[in-house]
């Protein structure tokens, strides 16, 4: 299988029993300006042939250091400092920087997180994919091409011949990643590392790749070590799975053992930290990981989890437990692995309710109002270049309500205009038609034409918190300045208030001098919180406020806010590509789909059938964070058109599995009415649809009290 | 991509049309009266109105402005008045020499600083590379006259294996001028040298960071063939970019260096003119010198954009 | 073609280094230094930049306090050290007037810094004014500012300055004016390309919903942050400016005599090589020495401030 490696490979006989690879003992340093980084430390592992190991971790766990530390491929100021690593057999740490590079590509085949970035831009697919057989394969030009288009066919890449002739800036980032991943697969390699393959990917694109990579590991004898953060990701296609954190690892163990029964709390934690697909009509908050995750030059001694644990005792501090097997194939960094519970018993203690789910508003009681909403772009003519200016029809009639107290989640992929509809209510990006209300009074279209009382009541919170603070300014003052212009305080006041506002989203009053540069991600988006809320605003909207921001952190921000909302009785818009965060924060759900808004409800309704089929093909792509959830394959096919070229009729038919044909193809769909406020847009009549769905989404949970 | 190029054309042009709107300005109508300077302030009125009327200053601005740039655009480009011959004939011979010294010029310092570029890229933070890079900032920015001087002291007088002066007949043959034309064409490479090096380094460490060059690595591709087929071809787009854009100046910019070799080119043709305020040859020098710069430009942008498949096909 | 041998150890100086580590360099609860700080730890390690910098400074001293220290009066001639060579009492020997160079030379630069450095100064002013404001308001306007821009930048900067300043005649003031007029378009480019850049960002938006005026975004948001390029630019301009005066002195055009202008006395000196090459090297390499130290202090300030990009 593959290319001869450099050393003479182990007999068949010896191999059947041996795995694939071995990572035994690993540590790998990096010289940096404040030291030496010990960044991973006496890491052990192993990956048999078709089989799939899981790594997990958050940031600072190490996991892509090992997995490119265990191939060779360090910085210049990474070392491996002690242990072994074999790929069948053979000891990769010695060998010559030659040797590596018969087996990179040959034996060893890599795929990672941007496929856009990953290709060279001046160079077509075709001969970059085919460079790898001419290398390795010993194959001539034609023969090389001709195996590029089979590997291209096997990744189901549609009309392989054109692709083949194409820039990589011409593709999606789907048909990209099935590029990757064949150029990767083209040698038939021992062992296939794949890096946070689908992060930047949308959710149905992601479904569609990750269908194809547990095809693949059927069809090839590889053995996986797929890397990611998101744990739902690993429930698709991993048979073992490892826990790192800070640069050891917490647990290793198989699939359904490592989230059914856990035995280390770190993975306890986590899996609490992941909201659950349940929509109950009381919500409750997430597991918080107390502390943050430590710099490996400052590790605590003893266990280094110990800091932050539930079931921390004295004698965890004082020395550092080994991972040992604890159960069957099953180890764990944890001395009280015995004492800890079951995940349902830790979420029981661990969380509580935090309020009622809220149903659909009375009239009186709505905050704002968009109706037809419209933000169209017109693309520059220019009069040189003889174009004719095309519409970007980036939100196409948005009709939304967003009740008082309450939050509306607003669900899609890339494309769908949903941060644009948000952007139009706050007055950032003016709508271009319709009308949206404040309190029943018209809003003005642009912030520049709103006075300061109006200004006062809506206010937001964006995506990257890198960019959301000026760097030059202090935590201090940028909670402050709205205090002042908005809120009318003055210095002193103004200055006492903020005090109370960081200790109201968790953060100690000492950050009032510091700089954005001195926090974390997390704390960086607390700051935003609490200058959004420093105005004290009837309405919030959140842009996708989570998504860069590792997993406890996203838990521990999504319960600030829930808190928050409670105790100001603010209502959210909350944006997300993310339908487990938004059906675990909102009353209510609107789906939207190139511009247009596809479905809405109270969350309760949208997330149970009857669904328009664009939500259900959502619901059977996202990935939940539980083995025994069972999900209908409803795949997408084809990739969201641009905006500029809107479909006719209802504009998902292009990519609908229930399209009925020319009914959809030329007619707008009707608004169908369920129960309570629940609408679907959709030419299937709704019990018709709750027929064909009643399977989509079957959770098999054992239940929570 | 066709419209991209008539949409530069475009702009080019308007460029030109501007840049030759600020010479007339500062040649004509900044100056103030020019029968004033020329005849002496207590001239008669009548004696300065008929040396204006003859030559044309009494028309409008915008009407002599109009005359000038619709002859320069036919190639009429009047008489000097210094020299008493057409402008045209001497600027084109000037211009001559000038594409000359920019042709060796180029050959020395095109290769040399892309291999430069390259190699200090690729020992980033070696001693090679501090050293190559504090020599291109020392370079940068130096004047031509001390570099160009201090070459003359050591190469010319010191060792005397080269001339010090190049005076050249304008009518000479490249074979004759060669020799004269070393020291200067090092003098000019210097300088550009330093840019083409600072250039390249950047990108080329720009690119080596890149993931694509990490996916090549890993696909066991040998380093040879990583650097040539995968780094190279994107790192030196910007290269190419600033080496079109040199040339512009190797053929119109060289003014300080022509005179420090007292070297008959365009450049050294502009400051005998502002020299004796030869109007003409001025205006025609300048506007000539400006609309090879900007061709320049214009090819240093279609160049990139056809190179750069991103662009090429949108 | 035989391909050139291009080893494995030539990669392994490029891969990336520090930017891999920033996963572990998550600070948590713990402070970071102050941003000075920061900037003053990274110059330290990077000793060309420290010694432009020191350099530039003492030449800036010399700017300042030049005629108190010169030990002679930079137009005093002595006519029987005509051309004299470098001795303990005229270190850097004396001009075709038995004037002593060094006192020329050291009067020179604050010559030299005033020119180009009030010129700098407007440039900086007016290019990042017109920056701002054109980046910030975009359209037709900042296309329209833009492109005349682009027309002065068509020009290559010495035919400008020596066809403006041929007809203006070359007092001081015009060539102040000359300089700024030369340098206001790349500062404007810069700062237009920060504002661009800056004013789509999430903290300029959160001040937009907050209803800060026009003013404020552009003064107290913006601005600040692009201070860093612009302070490069800036010690790049300066640098460029002391070229172009240097050269206007030397092609006659600049200062007039009896000014101690560098280019001037290089010009001057041309004509007594043979005899008394000092005459001409010495301000020759105090040019050379000023420029490249304040090279290496923009590129210093560049490394320093912008370590991320800001390339070119």
């Amino acid at each position: 299988m593959g290319a001869p490696d450099a050393a003479t490979s182990p007999s068949p006989a010896a191999t059947a029993s041996r795995p694939t690879f071995e990572i035994e003992g690993l540590s790998i340093d990096y010289a940096t300006e404040l030291g030496v980084l010990h960044a991973v430390r006496g890491v052990s592992l192993s990956v048999r042939e078709h089989e799939s190991f899981g790594l997990v971790g958050e940031s600072g766990s190490g996991k892509s250091t090992l997995a490119m530390g265990a191939i060779r491929y360090l910085a210049q100021n990474g070392r491996v400092t002690d242990g072994s690593v074999r790929l069948n057999g053979v000891e990769l740490l010695g060998l010559s920087r030659k040797d590596l590079r018969a087996l990179w590509g040959s034996s060893i085949g890599v795929v990672y997180q941007s496929p856009l970035s990953a290709l060279n831009p001046s160079i077509v697919i075709g001969k970059q994919l085919a460079e790898v057989a001419r290398q390795h394969l010993g194959m001539d030009k034609p023969a090389a091409l001709a195996r590029v288009v089979e590997m291209l066919t096997k990744v189901a890449m549609p009309d392989s011949e054109a692709v083949m002739k194409r820039y990589p800036h011409q593709l999606s980032g789907g048909m990209l990643q099935r590029c990757v991943i064949a150029m990767a697969l083209m040698t038939d390699p021992s062992l296939l590392i794949m890096d946070e393959p689908t992060t930047a990917l949308d959710v149905t694109t992601q479904a569609l790749v990750l269908d194809l990579v547990a095809d693949l590991k059927r069809d090839f004898d590889s053995a996986i070590l797929y890397i990611t953060h998101d744990l739902g990701v690993i429930t698709k296609i991993c048979d073992r799975v490892g826990v790192m954190y800070a640069g050891e690892f917490m647990e290793q163990a198989a699939l359904h053992e490592l989230f059914k029964r856990p035995l280390h709390p770190y993975t306890l934690d986590l899996l609490g930290c992941v909201p659950h697909f349940d929509p109950t009509p009381v919500k409750r908050s997430l597991v918080t990981i107390p502390g943050s995750i430590p710099r490996v030059d400052e590790l605590p001694p003893g266990c280094i989890f110990a800091p932050r644990c539930t079931y921390m005792e004295a004698a965890c501090a004082a020395a550092r437990p080994p991972l040992s097997e604890v159960a069957d194939a099953h180890l764990s960094a944890c001395r009280r692995w015995q004492d800890v519970p079951t995940p349902v018993e830790h979420l029981r203690v661990a969380t509580e309710a935090v309020r009622d789910a809220q149903t659909a508003c009375a009239r009186p009681e709505v905050l704002v109002d968009a109706s037809g909403t419209q933000v169209h772009f017109k693309t520059a003519g220019g009069m040189l270049s003889g174009r004719k200016g095309r519409t970007i029809r980036a939100v196409d009639g948005v009709d939304l309500d967003v009740c008082v107290g309450q939050t509306l989640g607003v669900v899609g992929e890339s494309g769908s205009g949903k941060t644009t509809v948000a952007r139009a209510i706050i007055g950032l990006t003016p709508a271009t038609g319709g009308a949206i209300t404040l309190r029943g009074k018209p809003l003005p279209r642009s912030t520049g034409r709103r006075p300061r009382a109006t200004l006062k009541e809506i206010q937001m919170v964006f995506q990257n918190p890198d960019a959301s603070l000026n760097p030059t300014r202090s935590v201090g003052d940028a909670i402050s300045r709205p205090l002042v212009l908005l809120g009318g305080l003055r210095r002193q006041a103004a200055a006492e208030r903020a005090k109370e506002l960081l200790t109201a989203v968790s953060l100690p009053v000492s950050y009032f001098e510091r700089l954005p540069h001195e926090l974390s991600g997390g704390e960086k988006q607390r700051v935003a919180i609490a200058r959004a809320f420093a105005a004290e605003p009837g309405l919030i909207l959140c842009d996708e406020p989570i998504s860069s921001l590792d997993v406890s952190v996203q838990g521990s921000l999504m319960n600030l806010l829930m808190k928050l909302q409670v105790e100001k009785q603010t209502s959210y818009v909350f944006i997300s590509h993310d339908l487990s965060a938004v059906q675990h924060l909102s009353d209510a759900i609107a789906v939207v789909y190139l511009g247009r808004v596809m479905e809405v409800g109270d969350a309760t309704k949208v997330l149970t059938p009857p669904f328009h089929p664009y939500t259900e093909a959502l619901l059977s792509a996202v990935p939940l964070a539980d083995p025994d959830v069972k999900q209908k394959p409803i795949r997408l096919s084809g990739s969201v058109p641009s905006a500029m070229d809107v479909p006719p009729g209802c504009r998902f038919h292009p990519r609908c599995p229930r399209c009925l044909g020319d009914l959809c193809r030329q007619q707008e769909p009707p608004w169908r009415e369920g129960e309570g406020d629940h609408r679907i847009s959709c030419h299937i009549a709704l019990d018709e649809l709750a027929r064909l769905q009643a399977e989509t989404l079957v959770l098999e949970r054992e239940e929570t009290v | 991509m066709v419209r991209f190029i008539l949409r530069r054309l475009g702009f080019m042009a308007m460029t030109v049309i501007l840049a030759s709107i600020i010479i007339f300005w500062a040649t004509t109508v900044l100056p103030g009266d020019l029968a004033s300077q020329i005849l002496g302030r207590f001239a008669t009125q009548q004696a300065k109105d008929s040396f204006r009327k003859e030559l044309g200053l009494d028309r409008p601005v915008v009407t002599q402005y109009g005359a000038w740039l619709g002859d320069w655009v036919q190639g009429d480009w009047g008489e000097s008045a210094s020299t008493n011959t057409a402008v045209r004939p001497i600027v084109f011979e000037r211009l001559r020499n000038s594409l000359m010294l920019a042709a060796v010029a180029f050959v020395m310092y095109v290769p040399l600083g892309i291999l430069l570029g390259l190699i200090a890229a690729l020992r980033k933070n070696t001693w090679i590379d501090q050293t190559i890079s504090v020599g291109s900032l020392a370079f940068i920015g130096l004047p031509e006259f001390v570099s160009g001087l201090i070459l003359i002291s050591i190469f010319a007088i010191e060792l005397k294996w080269l001339p010090s002066q190049s005076a050249i007949a304008p009518d000479s043959t490249f074979i004759e001028a060669l020799p004269y034309l070393i020291l200067p064409a090092i003098t000019v490479a210097l300088t550009s040298l330093a840019y083409v090096v600072r250039m390249t380094r950047s990108s080329t460490v720009d690119v080596l960071q890149m993931d694509y060059v990490r996916t090549a690595n890993l696909k066991g591709l040998s380093p040879s063939r990583v650097l040539f087929t995968h780094v190279l071809r994107n790192s030196l787009l910007p290269t190419i970019t600033v080496v079109a854009i040199g040339i512009g100046w190797l053929i119109g910019g060289l003014i300080v260096t022509e005179a420090v070799y007292g070297y008959p080119g365009i450049g050294r043709l502009l400051l005998f003119a502002i020299q004796r305020r030869d109007l003409q040859l001025i205006q025609a020098t300048a506007l000539l010198i400006v609309l090879i710069y900007v061709v320049a430009n214009l090819v240093a942008d279609i160049l990139y954009a056809v190179l750069n498949p991103r662009i090429r096909y949108q | 073609m035989v391909e050139p041998h291009v080893t494995d150890e030539l990669f392994d100086t490029a891969l990336m280094d520090e930017e891999a580590v920033k996963g572990f360099m998550d600070p948590g609860p713990r402070q970071r230094p102050k941003t000075w700080r920061i900037y003053w730890r990274r110059l330290r390690k990077r000793p060309a930049a420290l010694v432009g910098t020191i350099v530039f400074c003492f030449f800036l001293f010399l700017a300042v306090f030049g005629p108190w220290i010169a030990p002679y009066d930079y137009q005093e001639q002595e006519a029987k050290h005509r051309l004299g060579t470098p001795t303990l009492s005229h270190p850097f020997g004396n001009d075709q007037f038995g004037r002593d160079i060094l006192s020329r030379v050291i009067v020179g630069t604050r010559n030299i810094f005033l020119l180009g450095g009030f010129g700098t100064l407007v440039a900086v002013i007016i290019g990042t004014a017109i920056g701002l404001a054109s980046g910030y308001v975009g359209g037709i306007t900042d296309e329209v500012v833009m492109r005349l821009l682009d027309v002065l930048l068509s020009f290559p900067s010495l035919l400008l300055a020596l066809v403006l300043l041929s007809t203006v005649g070359p007092s001081n003031l015009n060539i102040v004016l000359v300089v700024a007029i030369l340098y206001i378009p790349m500062v404007a480019r810069v700062v237009r390309s920060m504002v661009l850049d800056l004013k789509n960002k999430e903290f300029v938006e959160a001040a937009r919903v907050r209803g800060e005026k026009r003013s404020y975004i552009l003064f107290r948001e913006i601005l600040p942050n692009s201070l860093p390029p612009l302070l490069v630019e800036a010690s790049m301009r300066f640098s460029y400016s002391i070229f172009l005066v240097a050269s206007l002195g030397f092609l006659g055009l600049g200062v007039q005599p009896p000014s101690p202008d560098w280019g001037l006395q290089i010009n001057e000196a041309r004509n007594f090589f043979t005899l008394a090459p000092w005459v001409l090297l010495f301000p020759a390499c105090t040019i050379a020495v000023l420029v490249i130290s304040t090279n290496l202090m923009s590129d210093g300030l560049r490394q320093v401030m912008l370590p991320g990009g800001g390339r070119n």
